[in-house]
């Protein structure tokens, strides 16, 4: 995964988009709201997939009838139908709450409860979808058809009932549009997270000024005293520093900064020639102090906790 | 100031350890999910589906240990995203498409639509009412003809003369083409009002009852016309082959309408909340049904109606299709209903085995302590 979204999710946790769910082994899963431009990508990215499979379609029976069959214009007609009602619900069906859409962007559809995602709930809000999209669009793409001479104030009415319902999952904490709440089902964020590898071992394993042979050691060491100050909280947010992917200028100047910083807070006195791998050595020693103080079930939250 | 200045903890920590101990289990669990997600469960052989859920039961410990003892974030973000991902592999359904199918079908729909009578009265009641009005007012005055029906049905108005009206209805044509056309959007629109009836009901159903009160007064006004030329039996032998199932559709439609709007207005004891996804997925079943019928409707009206002029075969059809759907809502599936209902009983008293059941831990952890 990106660390912009993963940074992201790490927002979005504390912006209270996080939704519990119990598993039936009695732990609790956590799982992230999708937000509301995730979802307008996937919609988007679903849309256009049914548009070109009706064009291809079109196109490929006409090319292999050779003309105007009528029972062409039958066959387009219903699967233009089927593709319009019925495509989000197939695929969450078939998929486990996953469009072709929503799985690119990383996120599905589940049931609010953490059970089954029943076909019911999956029909029930995708076909609400008909109230909430097709027809307000219908009505002010083709009003021509719907009602001729339409006044201009029918035509604000239904802008203004699709904008309700296309902004409605902005306005309530879990992110629900109409077919969601009517359904009992969330939308969720469930990106690929892969498995890094662990600062605090390659720290160890890496030493830059060690002879080949001898054993591992660490080039900087800190006393307890120094190890005392910080708490997990600030753990994390070096482990997040550490983690940038992209090794340039702002990245190093980051490092610099930091490491300052946490020098000037411990009082760490000696010299440091690679702040880099000052940082790394800090993280493993910090962590293996509080890893430690945990087992004794003391858990530091942060540098301001007693 | 000396003691604290000693080097502090040995290198080798619990959570490294923990990891690499498990990390082979996590990533076989993880490949596992990757091929699932990709291609379905069928790509994962039998042997594979067998170590699943222990795979997935050992990850989910790994995540609660790692809870625990790990203060690496990137770690419990990665168990906690796989846990997440395994858990609806492993919870997901696993029926195939076809056996998906006939559970809907055998089952799942004419059960519903039993147990959504009130609801299928109260819509069967609007539109009957509607055309009966319509009827009574139109057979009294033409002209309300035009408010009910408009000016819009070529060739059927009062205007028209009998032996034109009577044309319409033993009109015929040949060559198939046109003919499924007709049939495709006769469906395609039919289904979306349909749909829209039911969607309609989550604005209290207010539409929904305008839906099948017109719905009405177009069918009440049409037979006054045509009765009124003493062309009534010619008229039902040419709506009612296709007519039952369509018109049931419809009413259907609605009374999925109307549950939604109960869900919304009236919750009950429930939440707002719980009440609409309790109302609001079985009519959603109920809607899905009515667009498999509309679809066999169209079929009818654009073809067989298009082809058949005998007025004797016209109403073997239609008496034909009412007893189907006499047999198929009123009797299919009552057999595994009758078992739910016993299974549901032998149940009662027990504590139910799921995790949702703490949202309610609150209120219920009395009469729990009791129970025990």
């Amino acid at each position: 995964m990106k660390p912009a979204s993963l940074a992201w999710l790490h927002a979005a946790e504390d912006g209270k988009l996080v939704r519990e769910i119990i598993t039936p082994e009695g732990i609790p899963l956590r799982f992230t709201l999708a937000g509301a431009g995730d979802r307008a990508a996937a919609f988007a990215l679903d849309t256009l997939l049914q548009i070109i499979v009706i064009v291809v379609v079109t196109w490929g029976l006409k090319l292999a009838v050779g003309g105007e069959g009528s029972w062409l214009t039958a066959v387009i007609v219903v699967l233009a139908f089927l593709l319009v009602n019925f495509y989000f619900a197939f695929f969450e069906v078939r998929w486990q709450g996953a469009t072709p859409g929503k799985r690119k962007i990383g996120i599905r559809v589940i049931d609010a409860r953490g059970g089954q995602l029943e076909t019911s709930a999956v029909l029930a809000r995708n076909l609400i979808r008909e109230l909430e999209v097709w027809t307000p669009l219908r009505f002010l793409l083709a009003s021509n058809l719907v009602w001729p001479e339409a006044p201009g104030w029918a035509r604000l009415l239904a802008g203004g009932w699709a904008l309700v319902f296309l902004l409605m999952p902005l306005f309530n904490k879990d992110r629900l549009r109409v077919g969601d709440l009517i359904a009992g089902t969330r939308v969720v964020m469930q990106p690929k997270v892969v498995l890094v590898p662990d600062l605090a071992q390659e720290a160890a394993a890496a030493p830059i000024f060690a002879p080949p042979g001898s054993k591992p050691a660490a080039a900087y060491a800190f006393s307890d005293a120094q190890l005392r100050i910080y708490g997990i909280y600030e753990l994390q947010v070096l482990e997040r520093v550490l983690r940038t992917e992209t090794i340039d200028a702002s990245y190093l100047e980051a490092v610099r900064t930091v490491s300052e910083k946490v020098r000037q807070k411990i009082r760490y006195d000696a010299k440091v020639v690679d702040d880099e791998r000052f940082l790394r050595e800090f993280y493993a020693a910090q962590r293996a102090h509080l890893e430690q103080k945990l087992l004794f079930g003391q858990r530091r939250e942060d540098k301001f906790s007693k | 100031m000396q003691a604290a200045n000693k080097i502090a903890a040995p290198r080798q920590m619990r959570s490294v350890e923990f990891r690499k101990e498990r990390e082979a289990t996590w990533q076989a669990l993880e490949a596992m999910i990757a091929a699932a997600d990709k291609h379905g469960l069928r790509v994962l052989s039998a042997e594979q589906l067998a170590r699943l859920p222990h795979l997935y039961r050992a990850t989910l410990s790994s995540l609660s240990v790692a809870r625990s003892i790990s203060l690496d974030r990137a770690l419990t973000d990665y168990l906690e995203n796989l846990v997440g991902r395994a858990y609806f592999v492993v919870y997901g359904t696993r029926q195939h498409l076809r056996r998906q199918l006939s559970e809907f079908f055998l089952w799942k729909l004419p059960s519903t639509i039993r147990a959504a009578k009130w609801h299928i009265l109260i819509s069967a009641v609007v539109t009957l009412a509607a055309a009966v009005a319509a009827f009574q007012l139109t057979w009294a005055d033409m002209d309300y003809y035009y408010a009910f029906v408009g000016d819009m049905a070529q060739g059927r108005t009062p205007a028209s003369a009998t032996a034109e009206l009577r044309e319409g209805l033993y009109h015929t044509e040949s060559g198939s083409g046109g003919l499924a056309t007709f049939a495709a959007s006769l469906f395609s629109h039919n289904a979306r009002i349909g749909i829209l009836a039911f969607a309609t009901g989550f604005v209290a159903g207010l539409p929904t009852l305008l839906l099948l009160f017109y719905n009405g007064l177009v069918l009440g006004a049409f037979a006054a016309l045509f009765h009124s030329r003493g062309l009534g039996v010619d008229l039902w032998a040419w709506m009612l082959p296709h007519g039952v199932t369509e018109l049931t559709a419809v009413v259907l439609c609605g009374a999925a309408g109307f549950q939604l709007a109960h869900g919304l207005v009236f919750p009950g004891a429930r939440t707002r909340m719980d009440s609409l996804r309790e109302h609001g997925r079985p009519a959603a079943v109920i809607v899905l049904g009515a667009v498999c019928m509309l679809f066999l409707a169209g079929g009818i009206e654009g073809v067989f109606r298009q082809t058949v002029t005998s007025v004797a075969i016209r109403f073997t059809v239609a008496g034909a299709t009412a007893a189907w759907w006499i047999y198929y809502f009123g009797f299919v599936g009552r057999g595994r209903d009758r078992r739910d209902a016993a299974e549901r009983e032998a149940a009662q008293g027990r504590p139910q085995p799921r995790g949702s059941v703490r949202e309610l831990a609150p209120q219920m952890s009395g009469q729990m302590e009791v129970a025990r």
